[in-house]
């Protein structure tokens, strides 16, 4: 009998090797895939946007540093997209002053000092926050957030900097809070335990023990968060107001990269100049974002190595 | 004997869920002494730790029902339990090295209780990892990861760790199941030492252990006591079961 056992170990059957050899491939094909997308992406919009680096109205300086922006002028034509970048770079940096220590205070107190009930409450409707559709949060913004805005700092438009920045903090705080849960829920009991035994208080014990294990898994929470933020289009398309303007405080309108190409898009003939521009601006918010998680990485290699 | 009584546990319970663990046991540790508790496993001896440190609040379903008295103070109604915690110092079976640098492991207690004066520290953190034995080979590297060091070494660590707060008395889980023989006996010339300063209750799989450094063994089975007693009696022909007598004689178990 186990002659035969071994025997039957050895005829194992042609298709099933290849059929592994197939499985394997597969595999490999769809991990590959995820850089042939981001080339063929980035490829295809700098194929859109290329021929405009050559006409004589444009002007990479210009398109980087000015802040005049009039692409449909008819004598005057200037390409600058400099408003337009602070304008992203403002709302995103307000969105984080604020979601960031409220994200990361609600991933502890869920994580640490919450009872189980609520807990639970709570992790579904912070789902139910990541679930609501950037329409609706830009539709909140324009209206409910916009009168707000005015009632209480006496601002001549309600759509700004300020609101805008407050939508984009409750969009990426769901991101946030959840990420920075698993991240604090990965640390290992046994260093809870310890430093309990050790006379800390809850407190002290997320402060000098949890926060100090879980920074990595926290520094990816909030890069998830601002690229989120940086990426947004609708939500800030609609609360912060459209004026291309470089923002002197919390209540001046802005124009974001992302709502700059999807307001315009649509109206740009097809490979007109203003066209191909847009896809340029398409083409820099990629590089931003590109810049963003390079960053992300070396910080985190950075404190990995430290370790 | 005399001395002191530290710790003193009347009629015990615990129960996981609704599976009784310890039943109900009594027993008196006296102040500077080496109480070791053996026992195959299951029987109730890290339970038992995990009680008088008030770490078993955190395991949900657990009911500790009958008293532990340290000092007279009824550990399990007290009302400060950090200040408790910091009376008592725990080492865990696996060395658990927080992740923080050697001399920031040391000085976390310390710390927690309020002490932020860098020369009392440095103090602290020098006289525990030699009192730990493990002084000589860190001391160049403090700054390092307190994790990257060899599992020998950090069980020395959380020795060291748990000596910081300088507690009245010291719980040992197993502290040698990570580390060779060599150091082993070397923290057990550690325990001879420190006994005249604190008290220490030994949990240890390995019965010549106990027969070597404590003062009193006692042999938990199920979660009952079946002998505590005097060292020369427990490891003699004259215990009082005939159960202890063949447990510690390597008969049985």
């Amino acid at each position: 009998m186990n002659q035969g056992e071994t025997k039957k170990l050895k005829s194992r059957p042609l298709w099933s090797i290849y059929g592994e050899k197939a499985i394997e491939i597969l595999i490999k094909v769809s991990g590959i895939s995820a850089i042939i997308f981001v080339f063929a992406i980035f490829f295809f919009i700098f194929r859109e946007a290329f021929p405009v680096l050559s006409s004589p109205n444009f002007n990479l300086k210009e398109f980087l540093f000015s802040s005049q922006w009039y692409p449909t002028s008819a004598v005057n034509v200037r390409y600058g997209t400099f408003a337009l970048t602070i304008g992203t770079f403002s709302v995103t940096a307000l969105a984080m002053v604020i979601a960031v220590p409220f994200g990361i205070g609600a991933a502890i107190f869920i994580s640490e000092f919450c009872g189980k009930r609520l807990k639970e409450t709570l992790k579904i409707t912070i789902e139910l926050l990541a679930a609501i559709p950037s329409v609706v949060w830009g539709f909140i913004g324009l209206t409910i957030m916009s009168k707000l805005i005015t009632q209480f700092t006496g601002a001549p438009v309600g759509v700004n900097v300020l609101n805008g920045g407050i939508i984009l903090a409750l969009m990426s705080l769901p991101i946030i809070v959840s990420i920075g849960e698993d991240a604090l829920k990965a640390v290992p009991d046994t260093y809870r335990e310890a430093s309990i035994a050790l006379g800390a208080t809850r407190w002290q014990m997320v402060r000098r023990v949890l926060l100090p294990a879980a920074k990595n898994g926290l520094l990816a929470a909030v890069l998830l968060g601002i690229g989120r933020a940086v990426g947004e289009t609708m939500a800030v398309l609609m609360a912060t107001g459209h004026a291309v303007h470089i923002p002197h405080g919390l209540l001046d309108s802005v124009r974001t990269l992302t709502a700059n190409i999807a307001a315009e898009l649509g109206e740009a003939p097809e490979r007109s100049e203003h066209y191909q521009v847009l896809f340029l601006t398409g083409v820099l918010l990629f590089c931003i974002t590109f810049v963003i998680n390079i960053t992300a990485d070396f910080v985190i290699r950075g404190i990995k190595r430290k370790q | 004997m005399g001395a002191k009584v530290k710790i003193e546990v009347r009629n015990l319970r615990l129960s996981y869920e609704h599976k009784e663990v310890i039943h109900g046991i009594s027993f008196d540790v006296y102040e500077n002494e080496i109480l070791a508790v053996i026992g195959p496993a299951q029987s109730g001896k890290t339970s038992l730790l995990r009680c008088i440190n008030r770490t078993i609040d955190f395991i949900p379903n657990a009911f500790v029902s009958g008293s532990i008295k340290i000092d007279g103070e009824d550990v399990l109604k007290t009302k400060d339990v950090y200040s408790l915690r910091r009376k008592i110092g725990m080492v865990s079976p696996l060395p658990v090295g927080l992740p923080l640098s050697i001399y920031d492991n040391v000085a976390f207690a310390p710390r927690c209780a309020g002490v932020s004066n860098k020369n009392e520290l440095d103090n602290v953190v020098e006289n525990c990892l030699k009192r730990a034995a493990l002084w000589d080979e860190v001391k160049d590297r403090l700054d390092s990861l307190g994790t990257k060091l060899s599992g020998g070494q950090q069980q020395r660590l959380t020795i060291a760790r748990a000596l910081s707060h300088s507690p009245d008395v010291l719980c040992l889980d197993e502290f040698s199941i990570a580390i060779d023989p060599v150091t082993t006996m070397k923290i057990e010339d550690m325990l001879k030492e420190i006994r005249s300063q604190m008290t220490i209750i030994l949990v240890t799989n390995l019965v010549q252990q106990a027969r070597r450094i404590a003062d009193r063994t006692m042999f938990l089975w199920n979660g009952e006591i079946v002998e505590i007693d005097s060292n020369e009696v427990i490891f003699s022909e004259r215990t009082k079961n005939k159960k202890t007598y063949e447990y510690v004689q390597g008969i049985f178990g």
